[in-house]
Formats: structure tokens, sequence, C-alpha cells
């Protein structure tokens, strides 16, 4: 039996993180999962930070982890506002839709 | 701690003090207001009151050696004094550009005017973050106002769709930036700079560190649109509203700059040869893709956006220089460059027939004649940006151009003067179309604010050209101590 330690930890939210950035960019259907991979990808780095903070006896990492989801949550409330003001404009939210603008 | 040094601690923080409070007052009394023009006609002179009184505390009131406030977290240096001077006063400037437009589009709103302070707030915070957690919370105070801003014409469904596509590419890159930043936290042990310094130069580099420095890189390239991390550049610039574009050309990228300026020269200063190859790469994409995206535009904000991607290489190639040169030719470049960039906007933004707003390059065809005014502002800032001699513009490229070749660096500045060629083409591109073709659309007259600010600018970009080379010649003599 293995123990636990700070590489597992730092294996977890590296792959969590590769599959927040996949999220963003081979999702096609719908701009809520955007939304969700973007949560993915903080809490990725939050596990990182508590993993670091422990590892290093160090208090300064759990705070910043604070910080992050403190941030995370009014990113959230702006990122769902752009949202529900762009799905009045346009009448759905397909990834595929967002393409007004090209070139 | 007594209370003698929290006191002198705060007096280094009284900018961001003065900004966060007026701010939050401001928004108190809008709310308060029940007629929503009344409250935009009256928060609007007074946020840009309160960015002026931002500067002058930040100019006179803070002592002016400077220094370290909050156990590190915050520093107050030169550098950090000349940049929130330039970006209070870019931000009052895209404030006054807002104001007409805004009255014309049935926009006025006064949330407006205190999201451009708290985008203020958070990019004065970035200048002067000295901590991984500080300069976070600024990327994102500015950031989250920014996204806002974009999708602020909220019936349009051009401007919703560049703030939806400005906050996921934007979130993205919060993600990159804080992921590089646990990175070093982790293998430095530390998140305040001075201590990520000493980590950096005790000799062995270890993988990790760099990994997290390729990532806060990353993360920091998309925020000044630097290539391959440019693509949400030209949309948001064309679909955002006019003085919205015109804010985010200006103040966020000057931040954004010189936060990577900071960090790459303090905290990671003994890790040039790690960090060079990859600025020399963004800066080499950036000059290309600015230079050859813009060729086929129609759209003038389209084609300021693939300008400013450009110029943000040019910006990469002072900070490339790794020396206190570098610095002083990055933020002597950056100014000139926002003088000519306030000119073209203040073109842009008069571009209105009858009609309403236009925004293709045929539209300004035969401005020589119908508004000679225009013509010649809007001539000066294509020449001052595009960087052809003699107006300012080409002395912050001839400033970086002598800075990289001081660092012993020759591949960029090749390649800074072979984009440059290509890119004058679409400026001189501009400048044919209003003096050589008849004119097809009429321009209703700018407002007073307006028309004042751009043709300050405009002559600004001629006539500073006596003052750029004396500039020049006294930072030379200072020896271009350090900022």
């Amino acid at each position: 039996m293995t123990e636990i330690g700070l590489s597992h930890y730092l294996a977890v939210a590296a792959i969590l993180f590769t599959i927040g950035v996949f999220g963003i960019f081979v999702n096609r259907k719908n701009v809520i999962i955007l939304l969700m991979s973007v949560e993915l990808l903080l809490l990725a780095v939050n596990i990182n930070l508590v993993a670091f903070s422990s590892y290093l006896g160090d208090l300064a990492g759990q705070v910043f982890a604070m910080f992050v989801l403190t941030v995370a949550a009014a990113e959230a409330a702006v990122g769902l506002a752009i949202l529900v003001v762009y799905f009045r404009n346009r009448g759905n939210i397909s990834v595929e839709d967002v393409n007004l603008m090209k070139g | 701690m007594n209370l003698s040094t929290l006191t002198a601690e705060y007096m280094l923080f009284a900018p961001e003090l003065v900004l966060a409070i007026g701010a939050m007052a401001l928004l108190m009394l809008g709310v308060f207001v029940r007629d929503h023009d009344k409250a935009a006609a009256f928060v609007a002179p007074l946020t840009a009151g309160l960015l002026v009184v931002a500067a002058l505390v930040a100019a006179f009131m803070v002592p002016g050696e400077g220094g370290q406030a909050f156990s590190g977290a915050f520093v107050f240096d030169p550098l950090a004094l000349f940049a929130k001077v330039a970006i209070f006063g870019a931000a009052a400037i895209a404030l006054l550009f807002a104001v007409p437009y805004l009255k014309a589009e049935r926009l006025a709103k006064f949330e407006y005017f205190v999201l451009i302070a708290l985008a203020a707030l958070g990019m004065s915070m970035m200048v002067s973050a000295n901590d991984l957690i500080a300069m976070y919370m600024g990327v994102e105070l500015q950031s989250l106002a920014l996204y806002v801003l974009a999708a602020f014409n909220r019936d349009s469904l051009r401007a919703s769709e560049a703030g939806l596509k400005y906050f996921v590419l934007g979130a993205l890159s919060s993600g990159l930036l804080l992921y590089g930043a646990s990175l070093v936290y982790g293998f430095t042990g530390a998140t305040g700079f001075n201590e990520i310094a000493i980590a950096a130069a005790s000799g062995e580099v270890s993988i990790g560190l760099l990994f997290g420095l390729v990532f806060i890189i990353c993360g920091l390239a998309f925020k000044v649109s630097a290539a391959p991390f440019h693509m949400w550049t030209p949309d948001v610039y064309e679909g955002s509203p006019t003085p919205v574009t015109a804010f985010f050309a200006t103040a966020p990228k000057l931040a954004a700059i010189v936060l990577l300026a900071r960090i790459l020269l303090e905290p990671f200063g003994a890790m040039t040869d790690q960090w060079q190859q990859v600025i020399t790469a963004i800066a080499v994409l950036s000059m290309a893709v600015g230079a050859f995206g813009a060729l086929t535009q129609n759209n003038i904000k389209r084609l300021m956006a693939y300008s400013s991607i450009g110029n943000m290489g040019y910006a990469l190639v002072a900070i490339a220089a790794g020396t206190a040169i570098g610095l002083w030719a990055l933020l002597a470049f950056m100014i000139l460059y926002i003088i000519g960039l306030v000119a073209a906007f203040g073109v842009i933004l008069s571009m209105r027939t009858s009609e309403g707003m236009v925004e293709q390059i045929e539209d300004l065809a035969g401005l020589a004649q119908s508004r000679p005014g225009l013509a010649w502002t809007m001539t000066g800032a294509m020449f001052s940006i595009g960087g052809l001699p003699f107006l300012v513009g080409f002395f912050g490229k001839l400033f970086i151009l002598y800075a990289a070749l001081q660092a012993g660096l020759i591949f960029l500045p090749i390649a800074l003067v072979l984009f440059s060629v290509v890119s004058a083409y679409y400026y001189l591109r501009i400048v044919r179309v209003m003096w050589f073709s008849d004119p097809v659309v009429t321009f209703v007259g700018p407002s007073a604010a307006t028309a004042v600010i751009t043709n300050v600018a405009g002559i600004a970009t001629a006539a500073l050209v006596i003052v750029a080379p004396v500039l020049f010649y006294l930072a030379q003599n200072a020896g271009f101590g350090p900022l």
C-alpha cells in the first residue's frame, strides 16, 4: 500500500486542469459547459494550492485558496449574467452559434 | 506593528484607497438617485474627477521614495507611479469619450462609469502587485469589470457575443495564470515576489518553477493580447461599444504589460535565459499576426485590434531585452502609442452619420475634403501608431530597437523592422482612402469633448516629436537607472 503524497494530489489537479481546458476547446454544444469547465480549472488550482500548503507547512497557500474561491463565485455570477444577456438576444446558447464575428 | 508604520503603509496605498472608497460611494449615489439619466449625468463627471484625484494623490501625496507595504505584498516605486498616472489618465479620457456616445446610443447608465473606476482600481493593483495573491486579485478585479463593459450594450447581439467570448477566454487565461501561480508557490514556498526572487536566484532552477513561470506568461499574454493568445481580441474590439474598445486598447494593455515586465524582471530576473526564448517566440508571433492579420480587414475597429496585437509584439521586444533600458523603452513606447490610440479612437468615435455609427474603412473616404481637421488627426495617429518617421510613435520604436540592440539581441530588432514595414501598408491604406478618394458619407459633428481630446492627441502625435528625443537623451544621460 503506497502512501498518498504530494505528487498524487498534483497529478489529480493536473488531470482536472486538463479536463477543464479540453472542456473549453473541444465542447461544441453548450455555453453552460464552458462555465463548468472554468470552475473546474479554478478548483484544480485550489487542490494544488492546498496540497502545496499542507506539504510546505505554510498557510499562505490556503489563504490563496480562499481568495480563489471568492473570486470564482464572483466570476460565475458575472459569467451567468453575460450568458443570460446573450441568450435574450440570440435565443439559444449553442457554442456553434457564437459566430457572428470572425476573420 | 505600531500606528505610525501602519499609517505609512496606508500612505503608499492612498491612490487605491481613494479609488475604492470613491467608486463605492459613487455606486451608492447612483443607486439612490431615482432618475437614471440624471444619475448618469452626474456620476460621469464625478468619476472623471475621482480618477484625476487618484492620479494627483499618486503623484504628490505618496512619499516620493516609495516602498513596500503589507508585508511586501504591495509595492510603490517609480514604475508603479508612472504606470498609475498613465492608467488613470487613459481611463479618464476613455470615460470622457463615452459620455456623448452613451447618450446618443441611449445607453447612459451610471454603472458604466463606476465599472471604469473599478477597472482602473484593478489595474492600479496590478502594477503595484508584489505578491502572487495581490497580482491575482488585481487581474480579476480588472477583468470582471471589463467583461461587463464589453457586454454593456445589452440589447445588441454583437456586444453580448463579444462579452461572452471575452469572458470565456478571459476566465481561461485567469485559470492558466492561477495554475502557474500555484506551481510557483509550491516550488519556491512563498507567494511574495521578494521571496520568489531569492528562490529563483539560488542555483538550480527546478522544472516545476519553470512550468509555473511559463503558465504565468501564457496567462498574462492573454491579457496583453499577444499571439498565440490573441484570438479574442478582434471579436471583442469589433463587438464592444466603441468607447469601450478605446478603453480596452489603452489602459488595460499598459497595466498588463507593466505587470508582465515586473514579474519577469523582478522575481524572475535571475531566470532571464529561461524566459527570454518564450518571450521572443510570443513577440515574433504577435508582430507577424499583427502585420498580416490586418491586411485584409475592412472594419476599422477590427483593424485596430490587429494593430494592437502587433504593437504588443513590439512592446514584448522591449521586455525580452531584460534590462533597465528595456523597461524605460517599454514605458516610453506605451505612452507614445497610447497618445496615437487616443487620436485614432477619437476619430473612430466621430464616424457618426445621421443614421448612426459607421465603422468601415471605406466610410472614411474623402475625409480630407469633408472634414480636414479629422483627416489630419487620423493621419497623425496612423503615422504615429505605425511608427513611420518622424512622428512620436517612431521614437517609441527607436527606443525599443536601441534597448534590444544594447542587450545584444539581433534577431528581434530585425523582425521588428521587417514587420513594421509590412504593417505600414495598412496604416497608409487608411491615409490613402482619406486623402485620395471621394466622400461617400457625411459625418455629423462630434461632441465638443470628443473633438477637443481628439485634436489635442492628434497635435500631440506631431508636437511631442520635439520632446521625445530630448527625453531619450536625458534618460541616456541618467544612465537608465532601475525604475
